[in-house]
């Protein structure tokens, strides 16, 4: 067992390893830097590339095998939850904790789901669609199962044809978009041949799925787990019975530990120049927390985040030219799921918006922002410390996120308490 | 927030009248939407209009709550159909064209508790907080109820807080969570059980029950604490309760008898019977009080008040580890030393099964970020009591900043030198308990009532730096 401990600071540490994480400490790595790559999860990929490693052709095969084959520290399962000093993280195991300690940072950590609150979403059996698939993966059967998959975002025909492919029912997809802005997301597609190739092997399996645009779940019915759902399409509303509803509404970035250590945040995504620098000298950040943009984006704003924090800044610039292919996907995608403003009124007075603190959607109305919320309702005082209903609320009723404390994620009062040496 | 100006002529008219007194003839135009649920009823001939109490919207849909005997000069009105109208004047948010008897600075548990002694007692309140109700240190606060004794004044006060909170015990709403969890001091050596036996004596000669536990009673009582502590002192009627909910509680009582709150309104300046905004609207009253906390001191020079900051840390639920506020004895010895940094084992349940882990004091921190030695050092304390907590899950952690004093006494009282201006800020880490009595002596000083207790320990001029008197 390495020692996880060593007081030695790595050159280029990674926190996320996802695609942008995975090519960040990968071309860090070959270029002789001393790396490390930290992730909760017991194995790389990310949330994207989650599971066997040949479910995600090619390109997920040649960065795992790089990355496995490169000299690089992996301490996965592990998770980072807090920057006791400059230069020093604190990251904690199933049974261990340790100080991580660093001369640049590439922070690489994704992006999750965002979930609206409509009456009944909080029923067993509605979960999150990127949620589902991940528990499909882990053992979850669906053969034979209905499962409506609804929402925004290409995440959903994903995990559509996932799901199809393990044997579940897909009644209909719901995207909340129009087909106007779906239509002009898919011009905008043809000038990007490997999109289409994608959308074309993602279409084949989709073939026989009907998909309904201008459409979202307004309400789960059950009386112990979900049973139907109620959708408003174009307007009209119909009752679907299902087993199962995957809803998620596009992404939101990861950017607690880039707040907690004070890197400039607008929008929601961290700013970064052109070397993909935060605006905190050697952290960089690379791939969903500077903008929703996929895989293609993550991998190539990860090894300019990587070279660059190993001083190779000619090689980086070599790249410049494939990040600007994949930021105007990036935009094409903020424009064409953009959360209609309908979706606002999904609620009821009884909805619970914060699962954590059972704080109805009536309770936060009177409140003016979201600290005055979770002082006087709790909401986003529990252990999902706001992911959830945070991004829900930012939606809702136009809040701003607070400031961001440790630990980033609950941790264990023994490791938030632990003496760090130098201090 | 509404911009319209009070046209000149009219604001001096205003200050020139009493306006508690005046009637204000009305026109017949009409230009605002007033909510169907107020109570608007004329006095003569339908000349005059009083507006008791209720919410009325201006043009362009800003609410403005009314007051009780407010009169509203230059409005006209057509009854019926809901409809009376303004023109010429409009008031920002419906204060500053108004006066009061008492403007409160500081919208925390303190200012709160004073807003709703003054209403209660028949006082036109308005209060201002530059940020919201209870954000300060009301929100970093553990919210204890709880009796002390380091000097007589000290323990006057909190016991009759305590009363005082005992009494509304019933009135509080459910997400105060106000729970008589009871307080044990725990000792970890027979030195520290002599001071258990101590307190016992000084708390029963002044009627306080409390119950000296020994070593196995308190392993009985609390398993989770470790092994082979010498025993505590159980003192019953301490309680709990989640401040920044008893803070709205006691500002929305305020609010329901006409006081009137605005919140996102930094003050610039006091004195003289007027408080001064951000952005340069003046509120008048008979009295003002500065109730802004470790934050007084910005607008009242010559106070002798430093911030203290304070740490804490929550966990995940955990029903049933723990059942009382737990607090080391040696928190007299090493919390209240009133000049060097210091932690004290201090764990509280809370309703929803959390533990609320803290304590430390630092003078010379002015910004709010987490101290990782600071955080060590109160954790590690805290685990030497209770080793389970280190496997517990923690949350979340904040500061704060306390208004400290040099003798630990709140100042409670005129200011010497501006006869309009009442100090109730300085309860350092007690302000959650001492709240209540804090604004029942205070508006007792403002009335000339007879306080039930005796004020003088805790009257600001005996606090005033020399430096005011340069």
């Amino acid at each position: 067992m390495m020692d996880k401990d060593s007081q030695q600071p790595f050159d280029v540490l990674v926190i996320g390893a996802g695609p942008a994480g995975m090519a960040a400490a990968v071309r860090a790595a070959e270029r002789g830097g001393r790396v490390g790559i930290v992730d909760d999860n017991p194995n790389c990929g990310g949330q994207i590339w989650r599971g066997a490693e040949d479910d995600h052709g090619q390109e997920a095969t040649a960065w795992s095998s790089r990355l496995r084959n490169a000299d690089i520290t992996k301490l996965f399962g592990m998770r980072v939850f807090h920057q006791p000093e400059t230069g020093v993280l604190l990251a904690e195991g199933t049974d261990d904790v340790c100080e991580l300690r660093y001369t640049n940072l590439v922070l690489a950590t994704g992006a999750r789901e965002r979930f609206l609150p409509f009456p009944g979403w909080t029923l067993p059996n509605v979960m999150g669609a990127g949620g589902l698939q991940a528990m499909v993966k882990s053992g979850l059967p669906v053969r034979g199962k209905r499962v409506v998959v609804a929402g925004t975002g290409p995440l959903l025909l994903a995990v559509a044809a996932y799901l199809r492919k393990q044997g579940a029912e897909i009644p209909i997809i719901c995207e909340q978009a129009s087909w106007s802005s779906l239509a002009r997301f898919g011009v905008g597609l043809l000038g990007r041949p490997g999109k289409i190739t994608q959308g074309l092997q993602l279409k084949k399996e989709l073939a026989e799925i009907p998909f309904a645009a201008n459409s979202w779940p307004i309400g789960a019915h059950g009386g112990q787990v979900l049973e139907s759902v109620t959708i408003s399409r174009g307007g009209k509303t119909e009752v679907i019975a299902c087993d199962f509803l995957a809803c998620g509404f596009h992404l939101v970035p990861n950017v607690e530990l880039q707040s907690l250590l004070g890197c400039q945040i607008s929008g929601g995504f961290v700013q970064v120049d052109e070397f993909q620098q935060t605006s905190v000298q050697r952290v960089f950040c690379a791939g969903e927390p500077t903008g929703i943009g996929g895989v293609e984006l993550a991998l190539v704003e990860g090894q300019i985040a990587g070279l660059a924090a190993v001083g190779e800044k000619n090689a980086a610039q070599k790249l410049f030219g494939e990040r600007r292919e994949s930021h105007r996907f990036a935009r094409m995608l903020d424009r064409a799921f953009r959360l209609r403003p309908e979706l606002r009124s999904l609620p009821s007075a009884e909805t619970i918006v914060c699962r954590c603190e059972d704080v109805p959607y009536s309770r936060l109305q009177e409140h003016r922002s979201w600290r005055a919320a979770k002082l006087h309702s709790r909401c986003g005082m529990g252990p999902c410390q706001g992911r959830v209903c945070g991004p829900a609320t930012q939606f809702l009723f136009q809040w701003n996120p607070d400031s961001v404390r440790p630990p980033v994620f609950p941790a264990r009062v023994g490791s938030l308490g632990r003496v760090v040496s130098g201090l | 927030m509404l911009k319209m100006q009070c046209a000149k002529p009219i604001r001096k008219r205003l200050r020139k009248r009493n306006i508690k007194r005046s009637r204000v003839p009305l026109s017949k135009t009409s230009s605002v939407i007033f909510a169907p649920s107020a109570d608007l009823t004329t006095e003569g001939k339908e000349e005059f209009a009083v507006l008791r109490g209720f919410h009325f919207k201006l043009d362009r849909a800003v609410m403005v709550p009314v007051q009780r005997h407010w009169i509203l000069s230059t409005l006209s009105v057509e009854l019926g159909k809901d409809r009376i109208g303004a023109r010429g004047y409009a008031l920002r948010d419906g204060m500053n064209a108004a006066t009061y008897d008492v403007v409160i600075v500081g919208a925390g548990i303190v200012g709160a508790a004073c807003a709703d002694e003054c209403a209660r007692r028949g006082m036109r309140v308005a209060v201002v907080d530059r940020e919201m109700v209870g954000s300060g240190a009301t929100a970093a606060g553990m919210g204890h109820i709880v009796v002390m004794d380091d000097s007589e004044a000290q323990f006057a006060l909190t016991r009759y807080s305590q009363q005082l909170w005992q009494a509304l015990r019933r009135d509080l709403p459910e997400d105060v969570e106000y729970d008589q969890c009871g307080t044990i001091w725990v000792a970890a050596d027979e030195e520290e059980m002599a001071e258990v036996r101590r307190k016992h004596d000084y708390y029963a000669q002044r009627g306080v029950p409390t119950l000296v536990v020994d070593s196995e009673a308190l392993q009985r009582l609390e398993p989770n604490l470790r092994d082979g502590m010498a025993g505590g002192l159980l003192v019953a009627e301490d309680a709990v309760l989640y401040p920044p909910c008893a803070a709205r509680f006691l500002m929305e009582r305020a609010q329901e008898l006409g006081a009137q709150l605005q919140l996102g309104a930094p003050v610039t300046q006091i004195g003289e019977g007027r408080v001064r905004l951000s952005d340069g609207v003046e509120i008048a009253g008979g009295m003002v009080v500065n109730a802004a906390g470790a934050w007084a001191p910005e607008l009242t020079r010559g106070m002798e008040i430093k911030k203290r900051k304070g740490h804490l840390v929550i966990t995940d639920r955990y029903p049933g580890f723990l059942r009382h506020q737990l607090v080391e004895l040696g928190y007299l010895k090493s919390a209240h030393s009133v000049t060097s940094d210091s932690v004290a084992f201090n764990v509280q349940p809370r309703r929803t099964g959390q533990i609320l882990i803290g304590s430390s004091r630092q003078y010379g921190a002015e910004h709010g970020e987490v101290d990782q030695a600071m955080l060590t050092r109160m954790l590690r304390r805290a685990q030497e009591y209770m080793p389970g907590l280190g496997q517990m899950s923690a949350v979340r952690t904040w500061t704060g900043f306390r208004a400290a004093t040099p003798d630990k006494l709140p100042l409670i009282g005129p200011w010497p030198g501006d006869k309009s201006l009442f100090l109730a800020t300085g309860h350092e880490g007690l302000g959650i308990t001492t709240s209540l009595a804090s604004a029942r002596i205070l508006v007792d000083q403002i009335t000339g009532a007879k306080p039930e207790i005796p004020i003088e320990p805790y009257l600001p001029s005996r606090a005033v730096k020399e430096v005011a008197h340069a």
